[in-house]
């Protein structure tokens, strides 16, 4: 298949949640030699940029959006080792470490962000939940992230978001990262009065955000 | 005369029944349960299920489960504090109670949510003791000012010192357990009256999918064998945490709480065990647990409907709200839950009072709901024919224009074949005007007000009191707060 006839399909495949197409396609560019980057930039990423857009228009909800990110997902560990081999890299939008903090064990909300950051071309370091504050420190630090993605679904925990700016400011790191706080008792608001680098109330939007905040729109 | 037929709602044919637990059956025996607590894992396989060589899996046969079953009563019964009261929770029994470990309060001035304290703890078990449609105390608030690991204890020492009414609760650490049965059979005298009269349900949540955490199966365990029964509250999150159709997602509850239900049994054979749940109709925008949704109503009626017919006492969350304040949702979410619980025989009925995905109370919504389930119990109450004939003898001299208000028929059943309004707005549109366009809201806080200046702290014997102390006081120490202060002027 030529790249006008694959590219299209690759779209649809991520528009469709289609995890088994989304990766033969990406079979097909590996063995085809073609351009992977370029396979990302106008096959993939238009896909996932039009399910966003379907969320958007409130016609896609969480099932299709959540199959949609596992499909880019998928497409990306096909692409990812060759890209590596090829000293290139997907990542476009560099690292972000993500997690819910500790006291907070839900992570439904966290997940689907960091599938649809990864989707967006982010190489995403999921903690999982519960994570002490320190850890999303020790990992930024360590991967060299360039983001901290921090999720509270509770009232009680979500002042741990707090927390973790002051432990950054007291370690001269605050402007070492832009810090994201999402979850349901979170907003706007909430992240001017902590001094977060922003808030986004869903995955679509906070996709968006990041990518505004590392220079990417 | 012909009495008052009990009106039913049954969502599920009996052939559809039988279908969903013979697949939960079949789930077990297949997939199994993730147990993550080492005693009941012995348990199970002692009893003769399939444990996987991890220690966690564990498969169970049909006739295990039909056993644990067989030795399950078909219903619980509950003792008031004084022990002179009791309450049989099966059948068709239905028990209102406040939903449980509610986080925050909505405060009616400011009208925002604030996390709860001590205070908000006191106020919430003083208006529930007033309110004669909640059978039940539910342990519904976490006080942020005492530490969390003694939280679970706690809320139950303030309810034993404020409350008559028998308590739905549940630990938060498996420690939590020993005091609070302890303070359980203090106000008892003793752990065989205790068992003889249960004062308390423990709460034990499985996680779904098909799992069991250490602190919910040693909840189960310890319930069992001292005689407290144990309330079974799978949540499936239909198409997250559950299969997305609403039978599915019955089959995962039905496996989920079979499964309790056979700790229980090989804890303690004879064990109480309450068929209950909180699943919800997962919001495919929104990431979250609507207990309001027509769907979650829908699962808790046909879950209940299952539950007995395994003949088994039953319990669901129903009559809250996802609504932040006191608006038209939180009426509409609750009153449908309340009508449709009771409708369905659910026997304890978790939830009027809460908003917010059972995060937060309200004082004012108490009130409120209140008067909801006064409405709930006349309708199950029925329609019965008081007299033979009917009505006929009434229209003796009848003559046009003739007024029933003043026969003495209507004297004599009026009270009990109707209900007062309670707060609801049944004013002439002007005279609501010169009352000040007051809203239930406005009318609910007021009677709050009126119900806490009325609360009058049911006799507790002193040595009981001071028992309950020191179980508090040492729990608070071993865990580390040694100077945990006891509110005593309650």
């Amino acid at each position: 298949m030529t790249k006008n006839e694959l590219f299209p399909k690759m779209s649809e495949a991520i528009v469709a949640g289609d995890r088994a197409a989304a990766t033969a396609l990406a079979e097909d560019a590996v063995r085809g030699d073609l351009d992977l980057l370029e396979v990302i930039e106008q096959g993939y990423v238009p896909g996932i940029q039009k399910v966003g857009d379907l969320w958007e228009q409130g016609e896609y909800f969480l099932p299709e959006l959540i199959s949609s990110a596992e499909a880019m997902k998928a497409a990306m560990a096909r692409l990812d080792p060759e890209l590596k081999r090829r000293s290139l890299s997907s990542h476009m939008g560099g690292r972000v470490v993500i997690g819910t903090v500790e006291g907070d064990i839900h992570d439904i909300g966290k997940n689907l962000v960091a599938s649809m950051l990864q989707a967006g071309g982010f190489e995403v370091h999921d903690l999982g939940a519960d994570v002490k504050l320190e850890r999303f420190i020790e990992k930024a630090e360590e991967v060299g992230a360039g983001m901290i993605c921090l999720s509270a679904l509770l009232t009680t925990t979500m002042t741990n978001q707090r927390r973790l700016l002051g432990l950054l400011k007291d370690r001269g790191l605050r402007d070492k990262y832009k810090v994201l706080v999402g979850g349901a008792p979170a907003s706007r608001k909430w992240a001017e009065e902590i001094g977060a680098d922003g808030y986004a109330e869903n995955a679509v939007a906070a996709v968006k955000l990041a990518k505004s905040l590392a220079g990417r729109t | 005369m012909i009495e008052a037929k009990r009106p039913r709602l049954e969502l599920l044919s009996q052939a559809f029944i039988e279908r969903i637990v013979d697949e939960a059956l079949t789930l077990l025996e297949r997939h199994g349960v993730m147990v993550e607590n080492a005693e009941a894992v012995k348990l199970l396989g002692e009893a003769g299920a399939a444990v996987d060589r991890d220690g966690q899996r564990v498969r169970l046969g049909r006739k295990l489960v039909e056993t644990s079953l067989a030795s399950t009563p078909p219903a619980a019964a509950l003792y008031d504090r004084s022990g002179a009261k009791s309450f049989a929770v099966g059948g068709d029994e239905v028990h209102f109670d406040p939903g449980s470990a509610a986080v925050t309060m909505l405060d009616h001035d400011t009208q925002s949510e604030r996390k709860a304290a001590t205070p908000d703890l006191v106020a919430f078990y003083k208006v529930v003791e007033t309110l004669e449609n909640f059978h039940f105390q539910s342990t519904g608030l976490i006080a942020s000012d005492v530490p969390a690991a003694v939280s679970d204890a706690y809320r139950l020492y303030l309810g034993l010192r404020l409350s008559e009414k028998p308590f739905v609760t549940g630990t938060f650490r498996v420690e939590g357990f020993r005091p609070m049965r302890d303070m359980l059979a203090a106000v008892r005298g003793g752990e065989d009256k205790l068992r003889r009269k249960p004062l308390a349900i423990f709460d034990a949540c499985p996680s779904p999918p098909l799992k069991w955490s250490n602190l919910t199966t040693q909840s189960l365990i310890d319930s069992a064998r001292a005689g407290l029964p144990s309330e079974l509250i799978s949540m499936g999150m239909t198409g997250a945490t559950s299969p997305v159709t609403i039978a599915g997602t019955l089959v995962q509850h039905v496996a989920e709480n079979l499964s309790g239900l056979v700790i229980c049994q090989l804890a303690k054979a004879g064990a109480p065990v309450i068929f209950g749940g909180s699943p919800s109709s997962f919001d495919m925008r929104k990431g979250t647990t609507p207990m309001g949704a027509i769907g979650t109503m829908m699962i808790d009626a046909a879950y209940a409907q299952i539950g007995k017919f395994l003949k088994l006492p039953t319990h669901a969350y129903m009559g809250l709200s996802d609504a932040k304040i006191n608006d038209p949702q939180a009426g509409y979410e609750t009153a449908l839950g309340t009508v449709l619980g009771a409708l369905a025989g659910v026997n304890v009925i978790s939830g009027p009072g809460m908003l917010d995905f059972e995060s937060c109370q309200s004082l004012e919504k108490l009130v409120i709901d209140d008067g909801i389930c006064a409405m709930v119990y006349r309708l199950l109450a029925g329609i019965a024919q008081r007299d033979d004939p009917i009505a006929l003898d009434t229209f003796e001299g009848f003559t046009a224009g003739m007024s029933f208000l003043s026969h003495p028929h209507t004297r004599k059943w009026y009270r009990k074949e109707h209900i007062g309004g309670g707060l609801a707005d049944r004013d002439p549109f002007d005279a609501w005007v010169a009352a000040g366009r007051t809203s239930i809201v406005d009318k609910a806080h007021t009677d709050v007000a009126r119900r806490l200046e009325k609360y009058a702290a049911p006799p507790l014997a002193e040595d009981v009191r001071k028992e309950l102390v020191q179980i508090m006081a040492a729990y608070a120490r071993s865990s580390g707060f040694p100077d945990l202060p006891l509110p005593t002027d309650l």
